[in-house]
């Protein structure tokens, strides 16, 4: 009798131990993550400015949010800047894929460097680039000396322009990256089905079109998923690029956070745009999430 | 990898030849602007000014390398990029072995030892790896402060431990999912506890995915800037910031030469750990992307 107690607390220890393992981490992210969501959630309600401020003031901070024409231009540019990247990267990191399908002699060499960029930091992608597109010392000035006396290329000092230098350089990035999504997902096709359609004389052309393509639709998605959040999210490369400039010509929501919030003293309006941020990413990630998690068990 | 999905496109050997013509020239695309880095980064300032930026350098030196790593001006110290480099260090090594540690014991308690709601504390885990870090970055500030880690490598360490969390938890939750649960049932038949099954049946067989995740976890906190630009201060700042600070700084003559060799100061373990191990580096991207 007297050794059973131990043994008991013994079992009990047994079935708590892997709670109690998880524990830190779990603790760790609720309190992180999403005790720092509502933190922030509750200052967008307040007047905070330099510091933050426990005073609720309702939804003040959104509307006027919605009224700074700094917040639009930086929605403008997200929208601008995340289509054309997400478009450019899928349409060609899934042409690369396929070429790079096509048995070809080399593929070790080349694949290592179309993904290289991607262990590269954002600072130092944007650092070569800030110089490769400058007008007066990069590809614009080479062309001269190469004899091209009127190529222009200077979109990174053109307002109108300067965003999709941005696009540019995230391209050159994250584009390799796509590709090697999109080649494990080619190799993954069953080889069969395009056995039996080429015997019955499908051109190489629909093979693509009506059986490949189609058969990748996860990969789309999960490129999409994984480009769309980092559009959102980008920050390092617009600072390090063209930081934010000329004037606002390339804010993003994430450098409007930013400059609101630690330097402008606006602290309601930037958490605010940080909720918005979130509620972006919560759209497309969620439901994405939600339906991976259900469809395995 | 080797297996084609198909015959090879076309027979023409011109078209063949096209083929190859484009992805060379993609491969081109991707690697002028490191050789543009590289070229410049061994010329002198005048030659840059005058000269070509593709153009080899006609004369050589490695000034512009020792200027970078230990003379040039950061802020308002002429100190170099080295005490930064060495702070990037100081940072990533203790984060990614803490992240890296508590995501193979959560993934193995998720798998192995499940329990009512466990998938529901996975799903939360999850979330956190995408959400923008914009959400957390003023309490977190606020915190670091109460805690006293404000502006420390410390400060940096818990950030990056906490917010790479999801990540790790997530490898070796898929890694271990594929573990046959027979040996672990075996193990306990014989009477092998929690950490006993751990350490003598799991851990030998998760070589590859430790490798995956640190790799995951080395890229990811040493090329972070966010965190670096809002919590530390001049005696922690990490590379990535301190380059920056250089490249951008407003005063005196821009020595480009100097920033190409400090961004490829910057550059360089992360892509030693590509050429090393580029082909885990690849699946640890698959693996964050593709979710199971």
């Amino acid at each position: 009798m007297q050794s059973s107690l131990p043994g008991k607390a013994q079992a009990t220890l047994r079935e708590v131990l892997p709670r109690l393992v998880l524990s830190p981490s779990l603790f760790l992210i609720l309190l992180f993550v999403y005790g720092f969501i509502i933190y922030t959630g509750y200052l967008s309600l307040t007047d905070s400015r330099m510091l933050p401020s426990y005073e609720l003031e309702g939804f003040g901070n959104y509307a006027n949010l919605w009224g700074q024409r700094n917040w639009l231009i930086a929605l403008q540019n997200l929208a601008i800047f995340g289509i054309l990247y997400i478009a450019i990267c899928s349409v060609l990191g899934l042409v690369l894929a396929i070429l790079l399908d096509q048995k070809i002699r080399g593929e070790g060499i080349l694949r290592p460097i179309y993904l290289y960029p991607m262990a590269l930091s954002f600072i130092v992608t944007g650092t070569a680039w800030k110089w490769f597109l400058d007008p007066g010392l990069g590809l614009e000035n080479t062309m001269h000396l190469w004899g091209w006396e009127s190529f222009t290329f200077n979109w990174i000092k053109d307002r109108d322009m300067a965003i999709y230098t941005v696009v540019i350089a995230a391209v050159w990035q994250s584009s390799g990256f796509v590709m090697a999504m999109f080649l494990a997902g080619l190799r993954g096709i069953d080889t069969e089905i395009l056995k039996a359609a080429q015997m019955d004389g499908a051109s190489r052309w629909s093979l693509y079109t009506r059986i490949v393509i189609p058969q990748l639709r996860p990969v789309f998605l999960s490129a999409f998923v994984v480009l769309a959040h980092l559009a959102i999210k980008a920050y390092d490369l617009v600072i390090a690029l063209t930081n934010g400039g000329p004037g606002r010509a390339t804010e993003l929501p994430a450098t409007f956070m930013y400059s609101y919030t630690f330097t402008r003293n606006q602290m309601g309006v930037g958490a605010s745009s940080a909720v918005i941020m979130l509620a972006m990413i919560a759209s497309i990630i969620v439901p994405y999430l939600y339906s991976e998690l259900r469809e395995r068990r | 990898m080797s297996r084609s999905t198909q015959s090879s496109f076309g027979t023409g050997k011109l078209l063949r030849a096209a083929l190859y013509a484009v992805l060379i020239l993609f491969a081109v695309y991707y690697l002028l602007p490191l050789f543009v880095m590289l070229v410049n980064s061994v010329k002198t300032l005048d030659e840059i000014r005058g000269g070509n930026m593709m153009s080899l350098p006609e004369m050589f030196t490695f000034e512009p390398w020792l200027t970078a790593w230990s003379e040039a001006q950061i802020g308002v110290e002429p100190t170099g990029l080295k005490p930064y480099f060495i702070n990037s260090i100081m940072m990533v090594v203790p984060a990614v072995a803490i992240s890296t540690g508590l995501g193979a014991l959560n993934g193995y308690v998720l798998t192995k030892w499940r329990f009512p709601g466990d998938k529901i504390i996975f799903g939360l885990m999850l979330f956190a790896c995408f959400i923008p870090f914009q959400i957390v970055l003023i309490p977190m500030a606020r915190v670091l402060g109460m805690i006293g880690l404000a502006g420390t490598t410390g400060g940096l360490v818990l950030v990056h431990v906490v917010y790479g969390l999801g990540f790790t938890t997530l490898f070796f939750r898929n890694y271990y999912a594929a573990f046959p649960d027979e040996l672990i049932k075996a193990a306990k038949m014989d009477g092998a506890g929690f950490w006993r099954t751990f350490t003598r049946i799991l851990l030998p067989s998760s070589g590859p995915i430790i490798v995956v995740t640190v790799i995951w976890q080395f890229t990811n906190i040493w090329n972070d800037f966010l965190f670096g630009a809002s919590f530390a201060d001049f005696d922690s700042m990490p590379m990535t910031v301190a380059l920056n600070n250089l490249v951008s700084s407003s005063t005196g003559v821009k020595e480009y030469n100097v920033h190409f060799a400090g961004a490829v100061l910057a550059a360089l373990p992360t892509l030693i750990v590509y050429i090393v191990s580029g082909r885990y580096f690849v699946r640890g991207l698959m693996a964050g992307a593709v979710k199971g």
